[in-house]
């Protein structure tokens, strides 16, 4: 099969509308900047899911984050995506222009330097991600805890993937297909997706993140309609079993909880969160289980669950834009909305 | 103890008038015609172009460049974007408490060089000293003559023109954010007056000029689509972007079509005319790497769109976040 012929294949499509949804935020930015959803014939339609870590942290999370940030002795450390994620009332962002002490960095292990150069200070770093930061979260705190560093708290918002599109299908929705996260695949290993995909007989193929791979990988889900298999189509970094070093060593600090998904609310064992033994490191994620809803109108939860797309929101591009986001898809450069709005993907 | 800017080089009296001598009138020499006047009279034209920017770069000294001759390229080549020959620049320098003499006497030069290169005389100039942390920004306005006959504008696309870009996309904006993420690589601005490359394209059917800054070409496009109510199409596949540059933006999650430059300009160009044009950017200094990008079609409104490498097509739009670096 050449790519040609995929191309050809994929555009030329005619059988029954086969609903694919991705749950990577890469995966979500890809299809846009490589222009695939022009690619495809109107019976294959793209739904972006609940891929992007910054999209889904509550509003309580982003609330307790600026009550730190605002504490006197304490600074709260995160990327720069999570800045701009409204909370019930303000985002870290508006916090640091009335004086809240937020450093953002580029990695995790960036908060050990700052935390030595001002022992005086608490510094609480922002744990949001899949399973593929949690191990660099475990990277952190097993260098905190073996150089004895007391500066340095987290406030975790780890989720974890095969729980949610569980939720998502025992809920009904309407999806033919899943484009498997490529990274998060690469730590879990492909086989996390087995059990789902023979439940709900419906196939699920691991995709890499450039153009012809992702043609490829739609091309095998278009295939597989109504089957209930995995398929490694990205087996230069996606093993069946994963990057077991990567999960034992998440393993050993972290485990499995329910949490908290904006918009989707409570999914039991969604989540990751710091052991008993080293509970004295979080700074009361546990508590943080309370998503208020920014704007009423707002259907990020329906639009996460591939139940709606984002263009059918009210207030998709009317009071709800990049710089002025109202609901959390519209946040990162991985959010649907977001990804949508600037690539001006209206009916699709 | 290093020489340092206080409160009293601001107060107008004799430390003031030490600091504009040793270090402004010494630098700029021959390039600046005004006699300490309060205004400067100089030598005019029918028309006119007129343009002012503030340039406030941190840090203000980076590989390939420094804010001295950022503040001169940023006016000089706003003035080419409406086809003016720049002549006069006005430099107003704000400085705060505490910068460092040695730093504004290497700034100052280097704005005296890049007039020089640029073509420009300096015509005026002002400083002021504020409460700070020893930085300091500057200010400038630039002046230049438009001949009767030139007509180029933000809305001058027609149908059929090609789209010519002067070299690669994002290299000044890579180069300043590397340096503020201590990112070690070779990437080095960009920034360069772009008068020589202009004049080459006088002679020929050019019907917009704009420099490549803030926002990236995406952002530039979009707009000269939308003054002129044209659909632009442009391909990936043709976009200069240096290996370094696209590497660091890969990285980084950012995209070089909204990465701005210093020191390149996108024209539209009448398709009789497209290939001469190339070849008369590639011939300039800075021009060696033009690209012929895309092409200009008949529309309803404004829109613009890339071809994707793989064949997709995509709409683009202006740069709509602040490019903070993504999660994952």
């Amino acid at each position: 099969m050449t790519i040609d012929s995929v191309k050809a294949f994929l555009k030329e499509y005619d059988g029954e509308d086969m609903r694919i949804m991705e749950v990577c935020g890469s995966h979500t930015a890809a299809i846009a900047s490589c222009g695939i959803r022009d690619m495809l014939s109107d019976r294959i339609h793209l739904i972006s899911g609940p891929g992007c870590p910054v999209c889904v942290t509550p509003s309580s999370y982003i609330d307790k984050l600026i009550e730190l940030s605002l504490k006197p002795g304490y600074c709260v450390v995160t990327f720069g995506d999570i800045m701009r994620v409204p909370g019930s009332r303000e985002s870290l962002l508006d916090a640091r222009s009335r004086g809240a002490e937020v450093v953002m960095v580029y990695s995790p292990l960036d908060c050990i330097d700052i935390a030595e150069k001002s022992p005086e200070k608490i510094f609480v770093f922002a744990a949001v991600g899949f399973e593929t930061t949690a191990p660099v979260y475990a990277q952190l705190i097993d260098r905190v805890i073996k150089a004895g560093i007391e500066n340095i708290h987290i406030l975790t918002a780890i989720k974890t993937m095969p729980a949610v599109i569980g939720r998502i299908m025992e809920n009904g929705a309407p999806i033919d297909g899943f484009l498997a996260p490529g990274h998060v695949s690469v730590i879990t290993g492909y086989d996390a997706f087995s059990d789902i995909a023979r439940v709900y007989a419906i196939p699920f193929v691991v995709a890499g993140f450039t153009g012809e791979r992702l043609l490829v990988a739609l091309f095998d889900l278009v295939k597989n309609r109504g089957r209930g298999l995995v398929k490694n189509d990205y087996p230069s970094v996606v093993t069946r079993e994963g990057n077991l070093k990567a999960k034992e060593l998440t393993d050993k600090y972290f485990k499995p909880c329910g949490a908290v998904w904006r918009g989707l609310g409570k999914i039991k064992g969604s989540g990751l969160i710091l052991r008993e033994e080293y509970s004295h490191l979080d700074e009361g994620s546990v508590f943080l289980d309370e998503d208020i809803k920014l704007n009423k109108a707002c259907i990020c939860d329906r639009v996460l669950t591939g139940s709606k797309n984002p263009a059918e929101c009210p207030l998709f591009g009317r009071g709800c834009t990049p710089s002025s986001p109202q609901g959390a898809c519209m946040v990162s450069r991985e959010g649907s909305c977001f990804t949508h709005f600037v690539n001006d993907i209206r009916g699709k | 103890m290093e020489e340092q800017i206080s409160m009293l080089h601001g107060s107008g009296g004799s430390a003031t008038s030490k600091l504009i001598e040793t270090v402004f009138a010494e630098a700029f020499g021959d390039t600046y015609v005004n006699d300490m006047d309060d205004a400067a009279v100089l030598r005019g034209n029918e028309r006119i172009a007129v343009t002012t920017d503030s340039f406030v770069v941190t840090p203000v000294f980076y590989p390939g460049g420094d804010i001295g001759r950022l503040c001169v390229c940023g006016s000089v080549n706003d003035l080419l974007s409406r086809g003016a020959v720049p002549k006069y620049l006005t430099v107003a320098f704000v400085i705060e408490e505490g910068a460092r003499i040695s730093e504004l006497k290497k700034a100052a030069s280097s704005i005296a060089l890049t007039v020089r290169e640029a073509g420009v005389k300096i015509a005026c100039g002002d400083t002021k000293v504020i409460e700070g942390s020893g930085g300091f920004m500057i200010n400038t306005t630039g002046i230049g003559f438009v001949e009767k006959d030139t007509d180029i504008s933000a809305r001058g696309a027609r149908p059929k023109d090609h789209i010519i870009v002067s070299g690669s996309l994002g290299d000044h904006h890579a180069c300043i954010l590397s340096q503020r993420l201590e990112v070690s690589n070779s990437i080095t601005s960009d920034n360069a007056p772009l008068t020589e490359m202009a004049a080459k394209l006088k002679k020929l059917k050019v019907h917009s000029i704009r420099d490549i800054t803030r926002g990236g070409l995406a952002t530039v496009l979009y707009e000269l689509a939308a003054s002129s109510g044209k659909r632009f199409i442009i391909n990936e596949a043709d976009l200069p972007v240096s290996e370094e540059v696209r590497g660091f933006c890969g990285i980084m999650g950012l995209d070089p079509l909204y990465m701005g430059n210093e020191g390149k300009l996108v024209c539209i160009v009448d398709e009789a005319d497209s290939e001469e044009a190339l070849c008369a950017i590639r011939e300039s200094k800075y021009g060696e790497a033009a690209r012929d990008i895309g092409v200009v079609e008949e529309a309803d409104e404004g829109e613009l769109f890339v071809i994707t490498s793989i064949g997709g097509r995509r709409r683009l739009y202006p740069l709509a976040d602040e490019g903070l670096p993504r999660i994952c």
